[in-house]
Formats: C-alpha cells, structure tokens, sequence
C-alpha cells in the first residue's frame, strides 16, 4: 500500500496515506485531481472494482468528505480516495462514465446529501423520498425527531413515560 | 450475446440525453408496473417497464418502500446500541450485518475476537446462507412456475432455522456476533442435531436437482437468458455467485479470508455460461459446499476458550477518529460495511455496501431491455436481490 501510495504521489498532488490495514488505505485528493487518480488506478494499477461511493458529513468543519473506494482483486488491496469541499459547494464532478453503477451511488447521494453531480443519469429523479421538501435527510444538521413531530401525528391513546420514572413506580411504587 | 444486441431501428430513438424518446400516445407503447405487489418481485421494489407488444424496451427499478433510514438511525445510537438494530437491515440474512458491523467496530477500536468466537461466526455465516440459498431457489423455480420447490425448500430452511433457534434463542433475527465475539457456545448435542439436519438438506437438494435442473420447462426457459457479459463485472460491480458463473471465481472467501476461512478446504463454485440455469446451478453448487463447511467448521473449532474480547464499558465506549471498510461474502456477493468514527461514542457515518445496490439497480436495469415480459421474474430473481440492502 505504501509503494502505491509513492507511485501516486508522484503523479498527483495526494495527502498522507492512513494505512487503516495492511490491505485498506485512505488518502485524501484534491477535487480537480479526483478523476485522474481514478482513471490511473482503474487502468494502470488494477483498481478495477468500484466498492462503493458514499459522503461524509463534517458539519463541525464545514466540510462534506466523498470516499471512492476502489478494490484491486489481484493483490487483494483496497484505497479509499477521500474528497473533501465545502457545504455550501456541494458538487463534484460526476463519474458514471468510468464505472456505469455510480450514477445510482450519485443519484441516492443527491438525494440523501444534496451533493449536486451535474450530467449524472436520472440525477433528479427520485430515489427513495417522494414529494421531500426539507433539506437533505441525511446531512448532519436534519434533525429526525423535529421532522417526524412537525408530520406525523402520535397514535391516538399512546402515552409517553420518561423511562427513568417509569420504572421507579413499576420497581418501587411505594416510592422507597 | 446476441440477447442483448438488439435491431435497435426497432426501438424507440434515444434523445440528446441518451434518454429514450418513447411515445406512449402512439399506442406502440406501454407502461407496465411490476411490482411493489407482484409475485414475481423479490421484496418491496418495483420495476417501471416500457413494453412493445410482449418485449421491454425499457426497465426502470424503482425502490423506496421500505425506507427505514438505518443509516441515520445508527448515528445517534452508541456502539452497543447499534449491534441489536443491523441485523434488520437484510431479513432473510441478516448475519452478515452483525459480522460486518462488528468487524468494522473492532478494527478501528482495536480489538481482537477470540478464536473460538471466530469459528462460531463462521459457522452461524454459513447456516445463514444455507437458507438465503434455500429462500432463492424457491423463488427462482416459482418465478418459473415451479411451485412445489419452494415448499421443499422452505421445509428444509425451517429445519436449519431450528438449529438458528437452539443455537441463538432466535429463529430469524439472531442478535447473536456483538462486538468483540459472540454471545454464546454451542449446546450439547447440536453437531449431532446439526449432522441430521444437513443430511435432509442433503437430500432435499437431491430431489431439487432432479426436479428442478432436469425440468424441461425449466431449463427451455433459463437457458441462453439473462446473460451477463464478464466484462460488464466491473462496469457494473458485480460479485458473488453473479460473477461466478460468468466463469469469474469472485470469493471474498477466498480471495481476502477473513474469520477462518484460510483454514477450511474449498474451491469457489463457478460455471460458464452466465445464464439464469448457471447462475441457479452455482448457488445450487455452492449450497452444497456450504454444507460441507459446517462439517468441517464443527469438526476444527475449538471447544473452550473465551468467546468474548475484554470490551471497554459499553455505556461510555468511545472510539478514536478513523475510516474503515470491511467485508464479507455472503450469499449474493460481497456484503460491506464502511465506518466512520470521529471520537466520540457514536459513529459519525455507517454505509452499508449489500450487493444487490448495484445487481439490482444499474445492472438489472441493463439486463431487462429485449426479454418477453414473461421472463422479467426469472432475471430479476436469478439476480439474487433483496430490496431492504439497497435502500437500507
């Protein structure tokens, strides 16, 4: 991973390699590098297998991170490129065309994360959600509970107990 | 191949977008919806066809009713609150999110599995695709109107989920590979309980090869159908049984051991012809080898010895900032876990990567385009997809 990791440095403007395993490394890509290091590890080094494209949510830093990890069967070695951009930026350059399957990792993470992969196939249809009007579900600033308390209503003649209370009266009713 | 090369001059004309330019008004076309509630659909997904006469021109799959947002739901859940809700992420294997999630926790906090709770892993991954594999082949041989294989096959999963049971407390979700290890041993008289199990799998799988692979009407109608070009492997990332018979031996198994794979004896099943009838004949095949590494898993494993890692106080178990990714072969292919952890006690992102994300989305969608509409079932089913991995 550490010989990759050279060879490649080389070549791009890549961070320090995070050799999570002896098979599974992380290095960080500036975005305008992404679909070369791509290309040159899908055609040069055997990284032919796109595992998966999936975000990262750094709201504290105001960052979104995008992993592609890619799988070399031959070596049996794994390298997750991670991009990171800002929130307020949030597109990349789209990658259907290397690996046909990332235009469904694109559309669900347009969806989920509002991360904007402009010529992606189908980019806009719906995925999952159906007629979604708030932000992006899966970004770390959508809170669930506010969401699901503003739509939906409670059952009716369902209570709610604080469970710390709760069992105090079923252990201890007499209060001791 | 010259299934999927197609006169396309007798088919609509693609758009600037690459989008078909389908005129349904012409009444040459039609939309027909397979699915959500449809006997041939595996699970709650659909598939959007556009049909000329009998033949689709066009397939779009469409998931989202099932939505249970497990993703989101993990990261406001500690690491120990996380292990009960996985398994439910894949209902007829739900296993494999128990190990996954517990390989990747260990991984990035450090924490090494006994080798005794290795082998128990092992063995509960194996049963547990015995029955995804005795699940599919029902559905494959229904899809065809082969209704009575199901019900031998159902018989003989309903067996191994008694060992599930015995084994575990619990026959579908088990609960049972927690962080560090597994919860418990063996029971006394299991290996001879699961000996005569695995033999009337044995001998179920005997009458389903008779009755199902010899069947005429079966194999008029899978063979030379649903062919899944190699190359098309990493185009669209297809693993597991998929790949395989595409004549390509993907094994995760064997290719990155994981547990104690490195000490079980076996080949990975492949087959040539990467039809719907090899593609059925592999996962038969690789039933059979299954059962045969139970026996071999029950006659290595060691019998004491700790079953659970020293853990950290679950209540306040906080994990250093890391990435991870670890994987498994389970019964449709490579089944993954990627994990984000930032420090504190919950983890900051958890994607789940089930093979059928990809088999059943870009690559069905591929492979619907030119079949009779008769046969949008079998492909859909020889594919081997669960709908709950792809929208978690």
């Amino acid at each position: 991973m550490r010989a990759l990791h050279i060879r490649l440095q080389h070549l791009f403007p890549l961070g320090e390699l995070t050799e999570q395993r002896p098979d599974l490394g992380f290095v960080t890509v500036p975005a305008a590098y992404l679909r070369p290091t791509l290309l040159h590890l899908r055609d040069r080094e055997g990284y032919t297998h796109l595992v998966l494209l999936t975000a990262v949510d750094w709201l504290e830093e105001d960052l979104f991170q995008l992993t592609y990890l890619l799988s070399n069967r031959s070596t049996g070695c794994d390298i997750g490129l991670r991009v990171k951009f800002p929130r307020q930026a949030a597109h990349m350059e789209s990658i259907h065309d290397l690996w046909p399957t990332a235009a469904t990792y694109q559309r669900e993470l347009r969806e989920m994360f509002g991360i904007d992969f402009p010529g992606s196939p189908r980019l806009h249809e719906e995925f999952i959600l159906e007629g979604w009007n708030d932000i992006p579900p899966y970004r770390r600033d959508f809170d669930t509970l506010k969401y699901a308390r503003a739509n939906y209503n409670d059952r009716p003649g369902r209570e709610t107990h604080d469970p710390e209370q709760h069992m105090k009266q079923q252990l201890y009713p007499d209060g001791a | 191949m010259a299934l999927y090369t197609p006169d396309r001059s007798q088919y609509p004309a693609k758009k600037a977008d690459g989008t078909l330019d389908i005129d349904l008004a012409s009444g040459k076309y039609l939309k027909l919806w397979q699915g959500p509630n449809h006997p041939g659909i595996t699970g709650n997904m659909s598939v959007e066809l556009t049909v000329c006469g009998d033949e689709v021109v066009e397939g779009k799959t469409h998931v989202g009713y099932l939505h249970r947002g497990f993703e989101k739901l993990m990261e406001r859940r500690s690491f120990i609150q996380c292990f009960p809700i996985v398994c439910r992420i894949c209902v007829p294997e739900p296993d494999f999110n128990e190990y996954c999630y517990a390989a990747a926790v260990e991984d990035l906090s450090g924490i090494q599995s006994p080798e005794r709770a290795n082998w128990m892993r092992a063995l509960i991954l194996e049963m547990g695709r015995i029955n995804s594999y005795l699940m599919y082949l029902g559905g494959q041989a229904g899809a065809l109107g082969l209704g009575v294989i199901g019900q031998w096959t159902t018989y003989a999963r309903d067996l191994m989920l008694d060992r599930f049971e015995e084994m575990t407390g619990a026959r579908i979700y088990h609960m049972f590979i927690l962080p560090g290890g597994v919860r418990d041993g063996l029971p006394d008289g299991f290996d001879q309980r699961m000996e005569e199990t695995l033999r009337e799998i044995e001998s179920t799988m005997k009458d389903v090869h008779d009755v199902m692979f010899h069947n005429a009407v079966f194999k008029k109608r899978t063979v030379g159908q649903g062919v899944i070009d190699p190359a098309w492997l990493d185009q669209y990332g297809v693993t597991g049984p998929n790949a395989r018979a595409a004549g390509v031996a993907k094994d995760v198994r064997r290719d990155q051991p994981y547990l104690v794979y490195r000490e079980l004896e076996f080949e990975p099943v492949i087959g040539h012809d990467s039809d719907i009838y090899t593609r059925s004949d592999v996962r038969r095949r690789d039933l059979l080898m299954s059962v045969d590494l139970i026996r071999q898993i029950l006659a290595k494993m060691p019998r004491s010895g700790p079953l659970i890692a020293d853990m950290p106080s679950m209540l306040h178990w906080k994990i250093p900032r890391g990435e991870t990714y670890v994987r498994g072969e389970c019964s449709r292919g490579e089944y993954g876990y990627y994990l984000v952890t930032d420090g504190s006690g919950f983890p900051r992102r958890v994607n789940v990567r089930g093979p059928s994300y990809t088999h059943a989305m870009a690559l069905l969608e591929r492979m619907i385009v030119n079949i009779n509409i008769s046969d949008v079932a079998a492909l859909m089913v020889s594919l081997h997809t669960y709908p709950p991995e792809i929208e978690r």
